[in-house]
């Protein structure tokens, strides 16, 4: 090769360019975004696999068996072989198991948790012990003492028929279901923005991004859009799952739930831009989140009903962000509520999610 | 071609808190096509200078012109027009280095394609590669390609070749020449001295906040007195004044340190003869006996009675 000459510097400053259009910028973010969230197997697992496994393993911990069996434990007194065989041959309680057992051993397995109730033969009674406080201790007593006093000829004095009914929509998966897709929607919210915030701000990318020309605006955007990009798919699986696996009937209408979702989505996208917006380092910020998730995980009824809280603070519970998701999900996709029904909680969501950006775009700092 | 003023910044201060004061009136004039170095120690206030010139940080007081605007009136058409690499930044290790420079190009208005940067910068084998898993070398050119992506005409680099291997270095200097040879300004800050000697036509030394010299890398060296340094170390060292030495001629200045004495001087010829003269007629003996030229290392040390790194 020869030196430059004269000509070739001149050319060489005449360099290709292109021109680019005004949403570029906001197009690469949210490609770059997408890109990096689907080359981190860890997120893969923590937005996808992990409620499908929690909701596995939980609608089968808690799947709707064959009666469940109720435990009882008959103490080796006088009699007590002749109460097992009545209650062995009593109709109807197939659901009852009984167990002859020494008097200290059955009162210890009792104390234990092995049965639910203990049955004490006496002379002229039997006695049962049982523990109010636990509903298939309640359960058993009733059931035993039902099966003995018919199995000794007593006639109900009310006549009354039974009918069962354990048809999908009202068993603890499908209460479930839409609890786990709140919470998936508010951990993947405040993680995948607030974390990924943290981590550009300490890897000084954020402040590096400040240095073009790029429209903070569309930064914040991008982030938004790739939310809901997200929050589509986990919807879909989530819900997806809950049919396929448990035969979940999806009441309410799919535009509904979806635009519950998005708000639920921005919501919490929006609450972690708020935790994240000043923070520098990722140890600070995990900490700002879990404070900030944890009542919700507790109060807002992801795995039960927040209804057992004492009265006096379910009003509070009710406007906490996740509740107000939990609830208009659950009332659309069981119930089939319609989105105006439930204006309540999608004020909460709208409250909460306003709020929280105001107060992040206001402290944000770039550098 | 040095005519046209590119940056201009006048009695810059920058007071963090209220307290710490990491610039105290700083003056900077940059012309067009030139290669601007800002020397300094660590703590001397050269990135926060910088940053603030790339409108990242605000100044307490001052003024800063860059082509002709400033940062309050015209932060869009300033930064289309010069290209940043920071100290320190972490790209996203999970992106490709063609992904990276996409996204970066992808913010300005007017950007170079890609495949040319990535040529330029020699990143082409490694375009497919994710950023994680670059050596440090190629993660600095990347850092440097997403600042010529845009298409700059003023390029700011915080010490670009800080903790790289030699040859690393040369190929960042590489870069640095041709742009500035396709018509490119650069302001760059370094704390080694041979990096602003060998790369930059004009000189800041920056300490404490403050320029405490300024000129070309000769005009500098000359300041010192000399371009030339004789050092030389007694067997059995005789308590000498610096007067005593200074009396040789063309001697222009005279540092002592561990023993070992400096003279800097403009013709070691004359010089070292007359010095051997004296030795020998006080029947001292060498140890040592070694000449160079001067360096801004002398210059820093001359001024501030410290070394650049005091590691």
């Amino acid at each position: 090769m020869t030196g430059p000459s004269n000509e070739a510097k001149t050319e060489q400053r005449v360099r290709n360019v292109i021109i680019h259009g005004r949403w570029t910028g906001y197009r690469m973010i949210l490609m770059a975004r997408l890109k990096e969230l689907f080359r981190e197997p860890e997120v893969i697992f923590w937005i996808f696999m992990f409620p499908i496994l929690l909701a596995l393993g939980l609608g089968i911990a808690f799947r709707n068996k064959p009666p469940d069996a109720v435990r009882a434990v008959i103490a080796q007194q006088p009699g007590a072989e002749r109460i097992a065989e009545l209650l062995r041959h009593a109709t109807g309680v197939q659901s009852l198991k009984i167990e002859v057992q020494p008097s200290a051993q059955a009162a210890l397995n009792f104390r234990l948790g092995k049965f639910d109730v203990e049955l004490v033969p006496h002379a002229s009674t039997i006695e049962y012990v049982y523990d109010p406080a636990r509903p298939e201790s309640v359960l058993a007593r009733s059931l035993a003492d039902d099966a003995l006093q018919a199995a000794a000829g007593s006639k109900p004095a009310v006549p009354t028929t039974s009918r069962v009914n354990s048809e999908p929509g009202s068993r603890y998966i499908d209460f479930l279901i839409p609890g786990l897709l709140g919470m998936n929607l508010m951990s993947s919210g405040m993680w995948g923005i607030g974390f990924a915030l943290v981590e550009m701000r300490q890897r000084k990318l954020l402040k590096r991004y400040v240095a073009t020309p790029m429209r903070r605006g569309d930064f914040l955007l991008a982030l938004a859009s790739s939310r809901l990009i997200l929050m589509i798919s986990e919807l879909l699986l989530m819900l997806g799952f809950g049919v396929v696996a448990f035969h979940m009937k999806v009441v309410g209408s799919w535009p509904a739930i979806f635009l519950v979702s998005c708000l639920g989505a921005l919501t919490f996208a929006a609450l972690g831009l708020l935790t994240a917006s000043r923070a520098q380092k990722i140890e600070t910020a995990s900490g700002i989140m879990n404070v900030v998730m944890m009542p919700m995980w507790i109060f807002s009824g992801i795995f039960f009903s927040y209804e057992r809280f004492p009265a006096a603070v379910i009003p509070f519970i009710k406007l906490l962000p996740l509740t107000a998701l939990n609830d208009a999900l659950r009332a659309i996709i069981l119930e089939g509520s319609s989105l105006s029904s439930q204006a309540a909680p999608i004020a909460v969501m709208c409250f909460w999610g306003a709020i929280s950006f105001f107060f992040a775009v206001r402290f944000f700092r770039w550098t | 071609m040095h005519d046209q003023v590119v940056v201009q910044c006048k009695d810059l201060r920058k007071t963090y808190e209220g307290k710490v004061e990491a610039v105290r009136g700083l003056d900077l004039t940059l012309y067009a096509g030139q290669c601007y170095g800002l020397l300094g120690p660590n703590g001397a206030g050269k990135t926060t200078t910088i940053e603030i010139l790339e409108g990242l940080l605000q100044a307490t007081s001052g003024t800063v012109e860059i082509l002709g605007r400033n940062w309050r009136e015209h932060p869009a058409e300033l930064r289309e027009s010069i290209g940043v690499s920071l100290q320190e930044t972490r790209l996203s290790e999970k992106l490709s280095v063609r992904e990276t420079l996409e996204l970066f190009g992808g913010f300005y208005h007017n950007a170079r394609p890609v495949e040319d940067v990535l040529e330029e910068l020699a990143l082409t084998e490694k375009a497919d590669a994710w950023v994680g898993k670059l050596s440090g070398g190629q993660k600095q050119r990347l850092a440097i390609a997403t600042a010529l992506v845009g298409n700059p005409r003023m390029l700011f680099l915080d010490e670009p070749t800080t903790g790289l291997d030699p040859q690393s270095r040369r190929q960042v200097w590489e870069i640095v020449r041709r742009f500035q040879s396709d018509g490119g300004t650069v302001l760059l800050t370094t704390h080694y001295m041979d990096e602003a000697e060998r790369l930059c036509d004009y000189i800041s030394i920056v300490d404490h906040g403050k320029v405490i010299a300024a000129g070309t890398p000769a005009e500098l060296i000359s300041g010192v007195g000399g371009h030339h340094r004789v050092e030389f170390a007694l067997a059995e060292a005789p308590t000498v004044s610096f007067e005593y030495w200074m009396a040789l001629p063309g001697v222009a200045a005279v540092q002592c340190e561990d023993g070992v004495t400096a003279l800097t001087v403009e013709e070691p010829h004359a010089t070292i003869p007359a010095l051997l003269a004296l030795i020998e007629q006080n029947g001292w003996r060498l140890s040592q006996l070694t000449t160079r030229q001067s360096s801004l290392e002398d210059v820093f040390v001359n001024l501030t009675g410290r070394h650049l790194r005091e590691d």
